[in-house]
């Protein structure tokens, strides 16, 4: 594994990419818009916008499943950790705050809520206590969906529910790209979700909104090999769907993701926080799942709440409308320790990651 | 059977009458091979110490120690105690001369447990020929304090101090061998994450490992990587001595079992916690000097230039990355891993 990486951190490879880029460099200033936090880490992380042209202006859009789970679903979660479930969510989505409290804050205050790594992890611990609701708070996309479909497949037990709050990224995408049409050059696409849901459920997005979409992998090689092949294609005046994750991505479609996701999923419209309602952006559970919806065993709703604090522009964030350092609260008001806006709490969120790895200056 | 007062702590350890002179003398004080560094030490029992000082500059600094485990690979509380001390004299630029120690013990501790990490203390202190010369012991009631806590406060001569400012740009910066030993072993311990990692923690008094680095005089700025690690370390002089530094992943000596789990879990190794380190700033014209007199010993022996200073970006790390970008290296938010030293 460690040889495997270092392979695609090879200095010499990033060295002959910024010069690819260079010659492909457009003249006009364009922005090319990913929905991944891993996409953002590694480009933070290994210092990548250094190596990009000036005209290049990358940007994470709604990439970070705990940033854009909406203060209703939030507000759900607590009123169900507050009647006395057990709540198992992953970690950080306990920090972001709902309309009156974090989850964080509903476990000072006596609620049961627990950090889990795994749908798997809150199953066991439904095991342990029979004599207690186990909630699981399931957040995330098409890649930690799969996770959630298992266990209710595998007959969980009775005091096993979930409450769900999954979301599809080409739907979010296509919102993206109907807000403001032109305006985003092209589409970096996630290579572990494009491995679920398979490449060509990007191609009636790239045709509609004539934009490219490339499928790229997480390393820092993957990402510069996808940013050039976007923009050979924006050199050449195409929009096609290409594939610069060929190590992982082998299918156009992945017939067997589907067929689980239908299996225990239907598609419906969800709410995107900062975004709004999304049609056909949100999965829920099949009416054979009934006796597992913490929706249903709890009778829970969420009010709409605050959704955006004075100030924050996290909104325009996950729009890739705005860079984390656009907002006059990042890094004064807003911080990881004490965060503002969601997109400063998910570890996947733009401004998190910025303000551990540096976004800005692009040295 | 074993009465419970010869097996645990109990609060009348604590209350200064005759079982804690009895916990004192027979249990404690024994262990400590150098009780004295002046007519008045350990042996005494006496209110203070009273200590000789060569000559120099006096340097003080205490530090309070709540390791979770107490016991982890490579050391534990007693052997973290003294190091912690004496590599915070020693980045000073200080011998160490003298040690006290003071500790806070919960109710039910195992004496066992107690003599383990005492005796690791004095071996410590042994192995550097450091004196303890006076020492506390108090005891708080169940669930008041957890386990225990060791307070070290030592003092030290320099000739010429070195503090963590003194950064000038064109200075290079060196680090005495791989980071993040300790952190990772810590956090592999704690068996809180699916994970397992042979590291052991670098845990190691620095004295006299740096002596003759010190005394070639070229070393304008040090600081042991502790809390936050490497890259706390390198803001701070970087911050205080209102200079820039760069540094160069490439460089950066970590060992490949401490990086693969940091990947998995997305902690960087540059904030993880070094107790066997030290970031030196070092004069151009003497790197070479002070790099051979680093590696004759064997604490130091992987000591490596990192990078330089500039006037490029003052207070501000720049990292250059393995595959050629560059980025800030920021501080720290805090560590990774609480509770590590």
């Amino acid at each position: 594994m460690h040889l495997e990486l270092s392979y695609f951190r090879d200095p010499r490879w990033a060295e002959k990419f910024r010069r690819i880029l260079g010659h492909l460099a457009p003249r006009e200033p364009v922005k090319i818009v990913h929905v991944c936090g891993t996409h953002e880490i590694t480009i933070a992380q290994h210092g990548l916008r250094s190596l990009l042209p000036e005209t290049v202006e990358v940007l994470e859009g709604p990439g970070c499943p705990v940033c854009v789970t909406s203060t209703q679903d939030l507000d759900c979660a607590l009123k169900i950790a507050e009647k006395g479930a057990i709540l198992c969510t992953f970690g950080d989505m306990t920090r972001v705050p709902g309309t009156r409290m974090t989850l964080e804050e509903a476990r000072a205050a006596g609620a049961d809520v627990r950090v889990v790594l795994s749908a798997a992890d809150a199953v066991a611990i439904a095991r342990r206590h029979p004599e207690k609701p186990v909630v699981f708070f399931a957040v995330g996309f098409e890649t930690t969906a799969p996770g959630t479909a298992a266990v209710l497949l595998d007959s969980p037990p009775p005091n096993f529910f979930v409450f769900v709050s999954h979301k599809l990224i080409p739907p979010a995408l296509e919102a993206l790209l109907a807000r403001e049409p032109r305006k985003i050059a092209g589409i970096l696409a996630p290579g572990h979700v494009s491995t679920v849901i398979g490449a060509a459920a990007y191609r009636p997005l790239a045709e509609k909104y004539t934009v490219p979409i490339v499928v790229a992998g997480f390393e820092p090689l993957d990402v510069l090999y996808g940013i050039a092949l976007l923009l050979r294609q924006l050199r050449a005046g195409t929009a096609e769907v290409e594939n610069a994750y060929p190590r992982a991505l082998t299918k156009t479609e992945n017939h067997r993701a589907k067929k689980l996701f239908r299996k225990v999923f239907e598609v419906g419209p969800a709410v995107w926080r900062g975004i709004g309602e999304i049609p056909g952006s949100g999965f829920r559970l099949r009416p054979e799942f009934a006796a597992h919806d913490a929706a249903q065993e709890f009778g829970v709703t969420g009010e709409v709440g605050e959704e955006r604090p004075a100030g924050c522009l996290c909104a325009e964030v996950l729009m890739a409308q705005a860079l984390p350092t656009d907002c006059p609260l990042y890094g004064r008001v807003c911080t990881p320790m004490i965060p503002v806006g969601p997109c400063m709490v998910g570890m996947e969120g733009a401004c998190n990651i910025w303000y551990h790895y540096s976004g800005r200056p692009r040295l | 059977m074993r009465r419970l007062a010869e097996e645990k702590i109990t609060a009348l350890h604590g209350a200064g009458g005759l079982m804690m002179e009895k916990l004192l003398v027979e249990r404690i004080i024994p262990r400590f091979k150098i009780r004295a560094a002046g007519p008045i030490g350990l042996d005494q029992l006496d209110d203070g110490a009273v200590v000789d000082l060569p000559p120099g500059k006096l340097v003080v600094t205490t530090d309070s120690h709540v390791v979770k485990p107490i016991f982890f690979p490579g050391g534990d509380i007693g052997r973290l105690a003294v190091t912690g001390t004496v590599n915070d004299l020693a980045v000073m630029g200080a011998r160490p001369v003298a040690l006290t120690m003071a500790i806070v013990l919960e109710e039910g501790f195992p004496l066992s447990d107690l003599e383990r990490v005492l005796e690791s203390a004095a071996a410590a202190l042994a192995g550097i020929g450091v004196a303890l010369v006076a020492g506390d012991t108090k005891v708080m009631g169940k669930g008041e304090v957890d386990g225990i806590v060791v307070n070290t406060t030592g003092i030290g001569v320099a000739a010429r101090p070195v503090s963590d400012a003194g950064l000038r740009p064109g200075d290079f910066l060196l680090v005495t061998g791989p980071v993040g030993d300790h952190g990772m072993a810590i956090l592999a311990a704690r068996n809180t994450l699916p994970l397992e990692s042979p590291v052991e923690s670098d845990v190691a008094p620095l004295w006299p490992a740096l002596a003759a680095a010190i005394a070639t005089g070229g070393i304008t700025a040090m600081k042991d990587p502790t809390r936050g690690g490497l890259a706390a370390a390198l803001n701070e002089m970087a911050r205080k001595s209102g200079v820039g530094v760069e540094v160069e992943e490439e460089k950066i000596p970590v060992r490949p079992e401490v990086r693969g789990p940091c990947e998995l879990l997305g902690f960087s190794p540059y904030e993880l916690a070094c107790e066997g380190r030290a970031v030196l700033g070092v004069a151009p014209e003497k790197v070479e000097e002070v790099l051979r007199a680093l590696r004759s010993h064997p604490l130091t022996a992987a000591a490596q230039v990192i990078g330089r200073a500039s006037s490029e970006y003052p207070g501000k790390v720049i990292l250059r990355t393995a595959v050629g970008g560059r980025r800030f290296l920021e501080m720290p938010l805090g560590d990774p891993v609480p509770r590590i030293c």
